[in-house]
């Protein structure tokens, strides 16, 4: 595979949350606006990139009965790493995205992509890989946090397009679930209909 | 008088489950089977009280004293990971019966959300209740807590299940069958969660 | 690439072992790097607070804490020609989601002249609201001694964010709570009344929805 499919892959065919459904967590609960969903993402697409490429360096020397608990140690360095740069950089969104970012340690796509991708593949294939997957995370949050702002807050990026409410029950627990739902229904219908 | 309003609003009010959206990927993935449902419940359940206990008190007895709170996510998440096995091998020996129902849900637990995110809340995150003065939570309030989210867990858990299995004897629509049907599901099972809003 | 080498008990404990001391010193690395941006970002937080909150001040604002009925609360003091011209005063109370803290600017006139959020975790598109000037702006200008600081549905004169009473009761609370912190400052500086200050200003904490007190107060002053 090309660097670039390794890239373009995450976007449809592998997509994190609309096709392999993984990392549910953050994805319900960090998306009640889009950049919130974005800037989840993101954070995600860092940790993910990063670890990707200190695993597939580091795998060939770890022996195979420890490599979950250090690839968890080493994983968990990288969203420290990341915890101390937002707080520095980005402290609101830090803020906003609360406990959800120490949380990215046990997002299974992250541990997913170390044992499926990265301990079998050259430094930079995984770090395509983990940018690929990355971005097909943040895109789908993106997405998911958009839906949930326009039917629920009546704007987009926070551009309020309408006065007064939307339907608040979007940006509530339940509608994270309706929301989700339909889009992975969607999803689904799109790309079934490209590979007819 | 306070850890029955701890306990009431960590099952019903602020359910880990359908309202802080903690431990998602078992609730969508092991809930087909009530039968299953019940072992993954009572194996968090185990693993959420136990990792809380000892996370707290490295938070104050280790990581606090030494100056050393930022080690706070690879400590932790290493202690549950270790905690989970010990627990594993302790099942084996002393219950085999009780391992035969909860073992195979273990391995799956150190990478469940819920249980690193009790642990980080409780060490993180003021809480008050009662109009109360915000504060940290002490030992007994952490432990209390901690397993009152985990009987939220438990329970979010067996009524989807539930209803889950009942879904499963209907016609669904072919685009929405697995997991879309089981996120519409979930949604009118938290919508029912949200009539608690306000009981504490 | 090759696959991982055989388990054995020796390089297993030595592999961990290693992994764990490498990310630690990383981290211990990283940390001493962003630790003076971390509190440098804090530290624009708080002064960014406290000028949205007061009005136009020279020098810095001088940090300093106050015991009002038992609990510690920090304030900021600005001056302007010598002569303090407002406080910036932290305090909290808890909404739906958990504590709403606020930063509340209060001038020497006893008059509020701003408040901004600091912290809040209440439901987004409902209680989240009050960070919006729809609700906010109704605390600008406001003299404690003209309105009472209660919601309308508690009989006070502050509009509560539709359907989010107990987030608009905690931000109003909070309000209250710092104008009696107000109070025990004002009454600490002039030294002797220190004492009657602080206890009149406890009393007022309990009693905040009261009309009275308000007025009672600013005698004591």
């Amino acid at each position: 595979m090309g660097k670039i499919q390794l890239i373009t892959k995450g976007f449809v065919k592998e997509n994190p949350t609309f096709s392999l459904l993984l990392g549910m967590c953050p994805t319900l609960a960090t998306t009640t606006s889009a950049i919130n969903g974005m800037s989840m993402g993101l954070a995600t697409l860092f940790v993910l990139v990063l670890s990707n490429m200190a695993i597939s360096a580091t795998a060939p020397y770890i022996p195979d009965k420890v490599r979950i608990p250090a690839y968890i140690v080493i994983i968990a360095a990288f969203v420290t790493i990341l915890q101390f740069v937002m707080q520095a950089f980005t402290p609101d969104i830090y803020e906003t995205l609360g406990l959800f970012i120490p949380l990215i340690v046990v997002n299974c796509i992250v541990l997913g992509r170390a044992e499926a991708f990265a301990n079998k593949n050259s430094v930079v294939d995984s770090a395509c890989d983990g940018l690929g997957i990355g971005i097909g995370f943040t895109f789908a949050l993106t997405l998911l946090g958009l839906v949930r702002e326009i039917l629920g807050s009546g704007s987009a990026f926070g551009w309020k397009f309408i006065g007064g409410d939307g339907i608040l029950v979007f940006v509530l627990a339940p509608g994270a679930f309706m929301a989700l739902a339909y889009l992975i229904v969607l999803f689904k219908k799109v790309t079934a209909k490209k590979g007819e | 008088m306070e850890y029955i309003l701890i306990i009431i609003s960590a099952i019903f009010v602020n359910n880990i489950l359908l309202s802080q959206f903690m431990g998602i990927c078992p609730f969508l993935g092991v809930s087909n089977k009530l039968s299953t449902a019940v072992g993954m419940s009572g194996a968090v359940c185990f693993v959420i009280t136990l990792a809380t206990l000892v996370t707290y008190l490295f938070q104050y007895y280790v990581l606090v004293p030494l100056g050393i709170e930022f080690m706070q996510t690879i400590a932790f998440i290493l202690i549950i990971a270790a905690l989970v096995q010990m627990v594993e091998i302790v099942l084996k020996k002393v219950s085999p019966s009780l391992y035969q129902a909860l073992g195979i849900f273990l391995p799956l637990i150190t990478t469940n959300c819920a249980v690193l995110g009790v642990a980080l809340m409780v060490v993180t995150k003021e809480f008050s209740y009662g109009g109360g003065e915000p504060h940290f939570f002490n030992l007994g309030e952490s432990v209390v807590f901690a397993f009152a989210t985990s009987l939220g867990f438990g329970l979010a858990m067996i009524l989807f299940a539930g209803l889950r299995e009942q879904i499963a004897l209907n016609k669904v629509p072919e685009a929405f069958k697995g997991i879309p049907i089981a996120l519409v599901t979930a949604s009118i099972l938290a919508m029912a969660f949200m009539g608690f809003s306000g009981l504490v | 690439m090759t696959m991982a080498v055989q388990s054995s008990f020796k390089n297993m404990t030595l592999c961990l072992f290693a992994v764990c001391i490498v990310s630690s010193a990383l981290l211990a690395a990283v940390y001493a790097v962003t630790k003076d941006p971390i509190d440098a970002a804090n530290m624009a937080r708080t002064n960014n607070a406290i000028a949205q909150v007061v009005p136009e001040f020279e020098g810095t604002p001088v940090a300093d804490t106050i015991e009002v009925g038992g609990k510690k609360y920090p304030y900021y003091t600005v001056s302007k020609a010598g002569q303090p011209v407002g406080y910036a005063i932290t305090s909290s109370s808890v909404g739906y989601g958990g504590p709403v803290t606020l930063m509340v600017g209060i001038t020497s006139d006893r008059v509020i002249y701003n408040t901004t959020v600091i912290s809040q975790s209440e439901t987004p598109g409902l209680g989240a609201k009050c960070v919006e000037p729809a609700f906010a702006d109704q605390f600008k200008s406001l003299n404690p001694a003209e309105k009472k600081l209660s919601v309308k549905k508690d009989g006070g004169d502050i509009d509560a964010i539709t359907a989010s009473t107990i987030t608009s009761r905690a931000y109003t609370n909070a309000v209250a709570t710092a104008v009696a912190v107000y109070d025990a400052i004002v009454s600490g500086s002039g030294a002797a009344e220190a004492v009657t200050g602080a206890a009149s200003a406890g009393d007022w904490e309990e009693s905040e929805t009261e009309d009275g007190e308000a007025g009672n107060i600013q005698e004591i002053q």
